[in-house]
């Protein structure tokens, strides 16, 4: 776990519409290392979901440098993001809208493999083998999209992502449309696969439960701007940062008793706050 | 919706459509008469026999007569279809060479194509094409190649505009997305991914195009700046109206095959549009309101419930660490075995399910059920659904989606989608039922007796409207406040909401406040006639769970101040454990077990309600628990 993958040092990214700029990054910094689960967590707007964005090369980086493997890809061409495709992955948040909904399951898993000269055969030989990883029937191959739940189309975009043995998987908020039981079914496949193949993720999350479950450290997110990161054990149950001890005490535990408890002390943080300001 | 399993194509969908089946029928004749004309006409279209002039229809040799130089209607009518559709067709080729490839470019890859491109179409939009093609008729001479050519450059931005927009709204697709970090080539993309999707509209606007083509050109004919010397429609009608004195009938003809064949290209571009609408664009949108959204008819009639159970073949087991106790380990059931076990689990507390209802509550449900569709197709959503509600107290509805709980809610409202209606039992309110009102008179118990908060709050604020009229326009109405009074309450209740500048939020618009402070508002307006009874349905769930501790505090004041009896539709425990009193857990369509919540929590009975305690993380082991968890196994 000790040789870096990917570093991302003090990125930024900015948007430009009508002549406004609105910073949605700054400074970001951290790195992720071989086989390990990185935690992204913060609330809408606060930029998670463009900091995996702009590390697959869907959002261009305004400043900063992203390292790949040694290598600077702040900036990489299309053909050379076409090679680093190979290497790193994403899972989308909606399984509804990151399927093709005209495309069979086969079609839609096989098409990395064909993108990097892998034959019908050998493409079709290796669809199987990622429903089976993924525990979905074999005869979902010929199926479409449309045909399954969410969290069955959630297990097929995993597939996709698994498809050409990457070593990073963003994953943007995999879960947060699934069910309670099917979102846990699907984290821990997440974890079986990490224990099995040892690639790495970027795992995006609003959930501090969810990033709880899965990372091994985690960054806390807020406005842009990275307001805690460290191990996940500290982060999620002793964090120093009041805005992580905010968002920790906003969700709610399911203990009627444990929660009056927490819900009076997030009263407490809440008046101490209003009295600092 | 289908519930056939095998998908309806497109082709059939259009088959069955009468009209759309009919003019392609037409059109298909027209095509075929004009294609043989050879065989089919009978004599050279060009023959003149002076002697002939002006033969009426079903004359010795002349099915339709001749015209003013003894020609033959019938045989020019056949050849002059050949010109005018292939001239019409290649003023549509060219347009659809140079629109769909510039539509492509400059959807997929905007900048400064897409500025050129669009300056480019809108010029050539504004050009009179009447005009440019009289213009190049007086350069270039009467052709009627070279006047469709041109007519082509000037439709192209009809189908540019058309496959701009679609590859706009597609380019942002997911799957686009996820194609790119597949590393598929753009030329794939565009082929792959977003040439199916703009095919539909590309047939559509083919089918008009070639209509006005066709109809453009013939009316140029028909002024007489055509090429007379060859036969097309629109020469026939120019020669007709010359001699419309001597013989009317001569317009008929040509009139009546460009009449058809525009009109037949007219249905047959309707008829394509719906049937692919079924399917188009917004399938995969349309898919995703069905089976994540909240209440839509859709979703409670798909066969959800199935879903849920089909989902997960996967084993369920999971080798959680208990936090109380780290050496046990919880192995919860897989959720199909739970089919055996459907005895519901009625509270210690609660006392068993009473038949009759209870007079003291302020709602008193029995035996609900709802079900969608008759026949053969019906489904029954919500079975045998009991429950009670007092002043001041709140009931969690909790289930996973599927699970009847929004059904259960919107039968309460009155408010069930199309298609979905009580089909038994009895919802008593305050003594009085429910299920055989008016809808009239369920219209004026929502808001004074019964208030309802929805999941998304944006999309339950009308966006043309400013939040102070929308609060106030129901007080007006229901409380018979004057327009200052219910402003003077609407600001008022803004502030209670936690609003911190009331009359700012109270003259902005939707679009102009968070989606945490459009929860408000939504709060605002559903206590604002003192409602008995306040239905929630999911009403944090859209929003962030820093803001969703404030909503919940203000909900919970606001019940503690008014005495309202509180229906918490949900599916977060989290949310249960903060602010319930007693939970209904809802698997399936049925209530699988009620009681407080403090003995729900410490105590779940039902096999369900154990597997979804189970499921929560809020509170669980950590990733290092459980891969020290996972080492362990291993080592033993």
């Amino acid at each position: 776990m000790s040789e870096q993958l990917l570093s991302v040092d003090k990125l930024g990214v900015d948007f430009t519409r009508r002549r406004t700029t609105f910073t949605a990054l700054e400074e970001i910094t951290f790195s992720i290392a071989e086989g390990e689960t990185v935690g992204l967590v913060g609330e809408s707007g606060s930029g998670k979901t463009t900091i995996g964005r702009s590390i697959l090369g869907l959002v261009p980086p305004t400043r900063g440098t992203l390292t790949f493997r040694g290598e600077d890809i702040t900036h990489a061409s299309r053909a050379k993001r076409r090679e680093l495709s190979r290497d790193m992955q994403v899972v989308f948040q909606d399984p509804y809208t990151s399927l093709n909904p005209s495309l069979t399951i086969e079609g839609i898993l096989a098409e990395p493999l064909r993108a990097q000269g892998i034959d019908r055969r050998e493409a079709g030989r290796r669809v199987k083998e990622l429903l089976d990883r993924v525990r979905l029937p074999s005869d979902a191959a010929g199926r479409l999209p449309r045909e399954f739940s969410g969290g069955q189309r959630q297990r097929v975009a995993i597939a996709r992502a698994l498809a050409l043995r990457p070593r990073l998987i963003v994953c943007d908020e995999p879960v947060s449309a699934l069910d309670l039981t099917t979102q846990q079914r699907v984290l821990d496949l997440f974890i079986e696969i990490q224990r099995d193949t040892g690639c790495a993720y970027l795992f995006v999350s609003h959930d501090l439960s969810v990033i709880r479950h899965v990372s091994h450290r985690v960054i806390v997110l807020n406005r842009g701007k990275i307001v805690e990161s460290g191990g996940v054990e500290k982060v999620t149950s002793d964090p120093d940062d009041p805005y992580t001890q905010r968002l920790m005490m906003s969700a709610p535990l399911p203990d009627p008793g444990a929660q009056r408890e927490r819900r009076e002390e997030l009263e407490k943080l809440r008046v101490d706050s209003e009295r600092a300001a | 919706m289908s519930t056939s399993d095998k998908p309806e194509t497109t082709l059939h969908r259009f088959l069955a459509n009468p009209l759309a089946l009919g003019a392609a029928i037409v059109l298909l004749v027209i095509v075929l008469c004009s294609a043989l004309a050879p065989v089919l006409a009978g004599a050279d279209p060009a023959f003149s026999a002076i002697r002939d002039a002006f033969l009426a229809p079903f004359s010795a040799g002349h099915p339709l007569g001749t015209d003013s130089a003894g020609r033959d209607i019938w045989a020019r009518l056949l050849y002059g279809g050949q010109i005018s559709l292939l001239g019409a067709l290649l003023a549509l080729v060219v347009a659809a060479l140079i629109g769909i490839p510039a539509g492509l470019l400059a959807g997929y890859y905007g900048r400064w194509f897409d500025s050129v491109s669009v300056w480019m179409a809108n010029l050539v939009q504004s050009m009179p094409g009447i005009v440019v093609l009289l213009a190049a008729r007086a350069v270039l001479g009467p052709s009627i190649w070279i006047s469709m050519l041109i007519f082509g450059v000037i439709l192209s931005p009809g189908f540019y505009r058309v496959v701009r927009t679609a590859v706009i709204n597609v380019r942002g697709e997911l799957y686009v997305d996820a194609a790119k970090v597949s590393g598929l080539r753009d030329s794939a993309i565009i082929g792959r991914h977003i040439l199916t999707v703009v095919r539909g509209p590309i047939i559509i606007q083919a089918s008009l195009l070639l209509g006005i083509a066709l109809a453009i050109q013939s009316g140029l004919e028909f002024l007489g700046v055509g090429d007379n010397s060859v036969p097309s429609w629109g020469n026939m009608l120019n020669e007709g109206f010359r001699s419309i004195y001597r013989a009317p009938i001569t317009l008929l003809w040509p009139s009546l095959a460009i009449g058809l064949t525009c009109a037949a290209l007219v249905i047959i571009g309707n008829g394509l549009r719906d049937a692919l609408e079924e399917r188009g664009l917004s399938s995969a949108r349309r898919d995703r309101r069905k089976n994540v959204g909240t209440a839509t008819a859709a979703m409670a009639a798909l066969p959800a419930v199935d879903e849920a159970a089909l989902d997960e073949a996967a084993p369920l087991t999971r080798p959680g660490v208990n936090t109380a106790d780290e050496s046990e380990t919880i192995v919860t059931a897989p959720l199909a075995d739970l089919e055996f076990v459907p005895e519901p689990v009625w509270s210690d507390s609660t006392p068993l399910e009473t038949p009759e209802p209870d007079p003291s509550a302020v709602l008193s449900v029995r035996r609900l059920r709802v079900g969608y569709g008759s026949g053969p197709h019906d489904k029954t959503v919500v079975h045998n659904v009991s429950l009670d509600v007092h002043a001041g107290e709140v009931l969690g509805l909790v289930g996973e989606s599927g699970s009847g709980k929004t059904q259960t809610a919107f039968a309460v409202l009155g408010l069930l989608p199309t298609g979905g209606r009580v089909t038994n039992g009895s919802v008593l309110f305050d003594g009085e039922e429910l299920t055989t009102r008016s809808r009239a008179s369920m219209r004026e118990l929502r808001g004074t007796g019964i208030a309802y908060i929805p999941q998304e709050p944006m999309s339950n604020l009308d966006p043309s409207f400013k939040v102070g009229s929308q609060l106030s326009t129901p007080m007006m109405r229901r409380l018979g406040l004057d327009k200052r009074a219910a402003r003077t309450r609407a600001l008022e209740l803004l502030d209670r909401v936690g609003i911190r500048e009331p009359e700012r939020t109270y003259d902005s618009y939707p679009h102009e406040i968070s989606g945490g402070m459009a929860q408000r508002v939504l709060i605002a307006g559903a206590v604002s006639c003192r409602p008995r009874l306040l239905i929630a349905d999911e009403p944090t769930t859209a929003l962030d769970v820093t803001v969703q501790a404030e909503v919940l505090r203000l909900l919970r004041e606001l019940q503690s101040e008014q005495e309202m009896a509180v229906i918490l539709v949900t599916h977060n425990f989290g949310v249960v454990a903060d602010i319930c009193d007693r939970v209904a857990v809802m698997n399936k369509g049925t209530i699988v077990e009620q009681n407080d919540v403090e003995s729900l929590f410490a105590r779940p009975r039902h096999p369900y309600t154990q597997t979804l305690l189970g499921s929560t993380l809020e509170g669980g082991p950590s990733r290092i628990d459980l891969d020290r968890a996972e080492a362990e196994g291993a080592h033993r």
